[in-house]
């Protein structure tokens, strides 16, 4: 979560169209590339019923801990016997959904958070604020394994944890940008014109949020895949028979001496998806931002 | 500067009050009557009466809030659920073995950080730099419990290198403590190594272009003085602020790298008392927490202060 984006408003109102976004893809090829290594694994969780060669659930103790390129079993199979393979795809499944609704929790609530205190100012920016900076105060992690601990270990707990730790981040991104655009000159003259408060924010500064917003949006997806493998991994998060990475590579680390393919496999998985949304967001961050062109 | 430390010891009081309230709500928010899990089998109505009297849970909620913060400030932080040992001594003990990991964890972080950092940053665009970048962004990509499995995997089951778990403390035998702190601590700082490199590269491209620099270049200096003498003292200010922040986080770090390594600290103590379902224990472990980065937070304000006479604190 450390890493947020640089904050720069437009200095004039953004009008964002799809040729806008083809250029954007067309002259930036660190963008097209994380942006189709993201649509990769998006097109994976959401194919992997149709395109797993196995019931990743489906247990054969007979066919147990074949190792990498077996006959049937491109990636093995675990302890159970169970296709390695399928359970990485469905993996993809499980993470994917949990980052979305995590970063939306964030998004949402952090962003109507943010939205307000700058607007409005005053004892409700201040209120607010020490809010978020409580919740700021804890680390990151710590914060989320507090939330579980409380809630109980799950998938849907660990979702609602890693919304929660984002929603300060959302908060004080989307706030330091509304105070950036409440001083400029287009939003003065609107708000002159006798523009509502609700059709200022909508039409005029919600638009402008959109480039530090969307360079977030990508990183705190790579943080939430990371703290919901973390969780697994720690047993708080997704529970046995789920195919979950980080669950898969808590389970795999108990046969590292005979078959490190076990936690390998899924580790890997979990790299690169991580890697695929900072990339994505690392690439934005330097595209959007004048001040990193070069 | 005096009015500055008061101000931003001022600011932090609501925030510690909002703090100390979150992990107090900590035990409200869980499931279940903390009186049943400590009794157990021997659950009577009597003696989970006694319990809630001694817990103060009879109390309205504020009271108990107000006790438990008195308890806090009095170095009271209760006992376990599970062990009957105070909350404090048991995080205490667990302490050094979480220092010492966070400690040499940070130590090879900037080892690998800073040269990496200043070359990609000397040779801006070059393949190196490239490489550099791409390292970076993989460091913080990798999950550590990921990397330390991988590393007990290669040097310690395969090549025989490292011993694989195990703490010795650096009092008793400093060589074979390092022996064993080697892989944790390679696990654990790998990320902090990217996140530090990123800083040092983009700040030392800043202080590269600088017209001091320049004049230096101008009067003579050769580049290798230019850049490890006047440049780097200056680039590293932003890495600092860092730094400190890893400092004050080591505790979160720990929790996962210790649970791979069996390693005896504050980490795996907060997991294992998540799944004993200790609250006493993860109170107290989520508070030093949340205070030491609090602190960090603080002192990291000062010393980039203290470092960059420039900073205005009006």
């Amino acid at each position: 979560m450390s890493n947020a984006p640089a904050i720069v408003a437009a200095q004039t109102p953004i009008r964002r169209t799809p040729v806008a976004v083809v250029e954007l893809l067309r002259t930036h090829r660190r963008v097209t590339a994380a942006a189709l290594l993201v649509a990769l694994l998006f097109a994976i969780a959401l194919l992997s019923p149709v395109i797993s060669p196995h019931d990743p659930l489906a247990t054969n103790p007979d066919n147990s801990y074949q190792p990498p390129l077996s006959p049937g079993h491109v990636l093995g199979t675990d302890e159970l016997g169970r296709d390695l393979f399928s359970r990485v795809l469905w993996g993809a499944r499980v993470s994917l959904p949990v980052a979305f609704v995590a970063v939306a929790v964030g998004l949402v609530v952090g962003g109507l958070i943010g939205l307000v205190s700058g607007y409005a100012g005053g004892v409700v920016d201040l209120l607010l604020m020490r809010l978020m900076d409580a919740l700021l105060a804890f680390p990151a992690l710590i914060l989320a394994i507090a939330i579980v601990a409380g809630l109980g270990p799950g998938i849907r707990n660990a979702m609602i944890a890693i919304g929660i730790v984002a929603v300060p981040v959302y908060a004080r991104l989307v706030r330091a940008v509304v105070l950036q655009l409440k001083q400029m000159e287009f939003v003065v003259a609107t708000r002159s014109l006798g523009a509502s408060p609700m059709r200022l924010l909508l039409a005029h500064i919600v638009p402008n949020l959109l480039n530090p917003v969307i360079v977030q949006v990508s990183l705190s997806a790579g943080f939430a895949i990371l703290a919901e493998a973390t969780l697994s991994f720690l047993g708080l998060g997704a529970q046995v028979p789920t195919p979950d990475w980080g669950q898969m590579i808590s389970v795999g680390a108990a046969f590292l001496t005979n078959d490190p393919w076990l936690a390998i496999v899924p580790g890997a998985a979990i790299s690169v998806t991580v890697y695929a949304f900072n990339l994505l967001g690392d690439s934005l961050r330097d595209a959007l931002d004048p001040r990193l062109r070069s | 500067m005096t009015a500055y430390i008061l101000r931003r010891l001022l600011l932090m009081v609501p925030v510690a009050f909002l703090v100390t309230v979150g992990v107090f709500m900590l035990i409200h928010l869980s499931p279940g009557d903390p009186a049943l899990i400590m009794l157990g089998e021997d659950r009577t109505p009597d003696a989970i009466a006694t319990i809630h009297k001694q817990l103060g849970l009879d109390q309205p909620l504020y009271v108990q809030y107000l006790i438990w913060l008195g308890h806090i400030v009095h170095g009271d932080w209760g006992r376990s659920i599970t062990t009957h040992e105070p909350v404090a001594q048991a995080i205490t003990e667990r302490l050094p073995a979480t220092l010492e990991l966070g400690s040499v964890a940070l130590i090879w972080s900037l080892l690998v950080a800073i040269p990496l950092g200043t070359i990609a940053a000397v040779r801006r665009g070059s393949l190196t730099d490239q490489i550099a970048t791409g390292i970076t962004v993989a460091g913080v990509s990798i999950p550590n419990f990921f990397i330390g499995i991988v590393l007990i995997f290669v040097l310690s089951v395969t090549l025989r290198l490292f011993p694989f778990g195990g703490y010795v403390p650096l009092t008793t035998d400093p060589l074979e403590s390092l022996r064993h702190v080697a892989l944790p601590a390679i696990a654990l700082g790998t990320a902090g190594a990217a996140i530090n490199m990123r800083f040092t590269r983009s700040s030392m491209i800043e202080v590269l272009n600088l017209d001091y620099i320049r004049t230096a270049r101008a009067k003579g200096a050769s580049w290798r003085r230019v850049v490890f003498v006047h440049a780097l003292k200056n680039a590293l200010i932003p890495v600092v602020t860092i730094v400190g922040l890893q400092i004050g986080g080591i505790i979160e770090g720990a929790v996962v790298t210790e649970t791979v390594f069996t390693w005896p600290g504050v980490g795996r103590l907060a997991v294992e008392s998540i799944f004993n379902r200790d609250y006493t224990v993860i109170q107290g472990i989520v508070l030093i927490a949340a205070f030491s980065y609090m602190v960090a937070n603080l002192l990291v304000d000062l010393v980039y202060g203290w470092l960059d006479p420039r900073i205005s604190y009006s």
